[in-house]
């Protein structure tokens, strides 16, 4: 084993993954040194493998030779072991809780209901679309006239929902529903948070995530 | 109204779970029992977004999701009785970690919305034989994990928070007094002394506890309720 291996950052991922670019957003927002290594997920890697043997699964964080799955337990672990500076979640436990809340929601909603959006048609794409347009407005509302979900700082909120955003593209195109307009109040935050360096150089080009979308489709044969 | 109270139902392995974390912080709070078939005013106050048990509210303030619940529990009285997660970052990682797992596999059916009976792995809803073996060694599987799982958090003691019950304690054991049911509706175990010996002990250790034994549902009103929602 070559000496040093096992310590410092390294980050699991795949390009277009709204997971692992929390950890990207995380990890910039802490102004952490890490080596970011993109996975082939059709040819895992054997560190991958050997670092989330239950879910084979990015991303992983593996922090001097210990591996941290799931995205948002990664980000709380970011923000935990570098508690000096740009905190992640409130200090305050209640604004905590909410904090958990929320992003559960997002993990529990978006990704699923997007997914919808250019993997069925017809009728199951129209129902799709009013359950994406559901949970659109119910974050809408959570957000309020506040800068960002967690009130004036950027934190764990706003690093689950963001990733998304590279998607509003592609739903747009696949489902013809622009999350602008169902969902104005959004438009603000959005384009806020994409001011943050940290977010900006994490997100993917959104034409390249509806290449990647249509390049899934011919995959699966869809339309 | 108490300074805490928490709506919930009896059955409900998640509000099993509130109940297990503020009864380790020696919290005085007041239960809202919700009547079967019928949610109050002040759950779906309290949880607009989902409409579900259990609802922890603390100076009226809501708190909803059950693992979210015991961490917030954990940190709100944090001076009180012993610490649910581990201090250290990658402990809690780790703990999360298991917790998230466990809710993933002992899947609920998805119109959770009144108290239905957990599928707990897809053995109660296997309609048939071979669905229901299936299932049967997918929870094995899973509980094989959690086995190792248990081995590498508790080091040696004899809780997976170690020697207090945890985070990952709370998590699988408010699953454990449906596990009885559904090991008595499908004839076999799923805490297995063979399979899974340390969780086997660690089951029994865990409905025990000071904290649990008077929350824990007994496993006969259980099958009643079980019985009574499937329609047997």
């Amino acid at each position: 084993m070559a000496e040093g291996e096992n310590k410092g950052l390294v980050l699991l991922d795949f390009w277009v993954s709204p997971f692992g670019q929390r950890c990207r957003i995380a990890l910039a927002e802490k102004g952490v040194e890490y080596e970011y290594r993109e996975e082939n997920l059709r040819d895992k890697s054997p560190l991958l493998l050997k670092s989330n043997p239950v879910h084979k699964k990015i991303p992983v964080l593996i922090h001097d030779g210990k591996p941290v799955c799931e995205s948002l337990i990664i980000v709380q672990y970011i923000d935990e072991a570098w508690p000096d500076r740009a905190p992640l979640l409130p200090a305050d436990s209640y604004a905590r809780a909410q904090a958990r809340f929320w992003a559960d929601l997002v993990d529990k909603k978006m990704y699923e209901s997007g997914t919808k959006l250019w993997k069925l048609k017809g009728e199951a794409q129209e129902e799709a679309k009013k359950e994406f347009i559901e949970i659109l407005k119910l974050l809408e509302g959570e957000l309020g006239d506040k800068k960002y979900f967690g009130g004036d700082t950027f934190g764990l909120v706003d690093i689950a929902l963001v990733p998304f955003t590279a998607w509003f593209y592609s739903y747009e195109a696949c489902a013809n529903l622009s999350a602008e307009k169902e969902a104005p109040k959004l438009v603000p935050w959005v384009k806020r948070c994409r001011e943050r360096e940290s977010v900006s150089k994490s997100l993917p080009d959104p034409l390249k995530v509806y290449e990647f979308v249509c390049f899934l489709k011919k995959v699966y044969g869809i339309e | 109204m108490a300074a805490a109270a928490l709506i919930g139902g009896w059955p409900s392995p998640f509000v099993l779970r509130a109940r297990v974390a503020l009864n380790l912080k020696g919290v005085e709070y007041e239960f809202l029992q919700e009547k079967y078939g019928e949610k109050s005013e002040l759950l779906l106050r309290s949880n607009p977004v989902y409409k579900k048990v259990p609802v922890l509210l603390h100076h009226d303030k809501p708190v909803c999701e059950s693992m979210i619940i015991v961490e917030y529990v954990d940190a709100a009285w944090a001076k009180s009785g012993q610490a649910i997660l581990p201090a250290d970052p990658y402990e809690r990682a780790l703990h999360r970690f298991w917790a998230v797992y466990i809710d993933d596999k002992v899947r609920m059916p998805p119109s959770i919305s009144d108290l239905l009976v957990p599928s707990m792995f897809g053995i109660a809803k296997a309609q048939t034989e071979e669905a229901k073996a299936e299932s049967v060694e997918q929870a094995w599987a899973a509980l094989k994990l959690l086995e190792e799982a248990f081995e590498k958090l508790s080091k040696g003691k004899a809780f997976f928070g170690g020697g207090t019950i945890g985070y990952v304690d709370i998590a699988l054991g408010a699953y454990l007094g449906w596990a009885k049911v559904i090991e008595q509706m499908a004839g076999l175990k799923l805490f297995d002394e063979e399979k899974t010996p340390l969780l086997a002990v660690w089951a029994e250790r865990f409905c025990a506890h000071e904290a649990v034994k008077e929350v824990m549902p007994e496993t006969e009103k259980l099958m009643e309720f079980a019985k009574m929602r499937l329609g047997k």
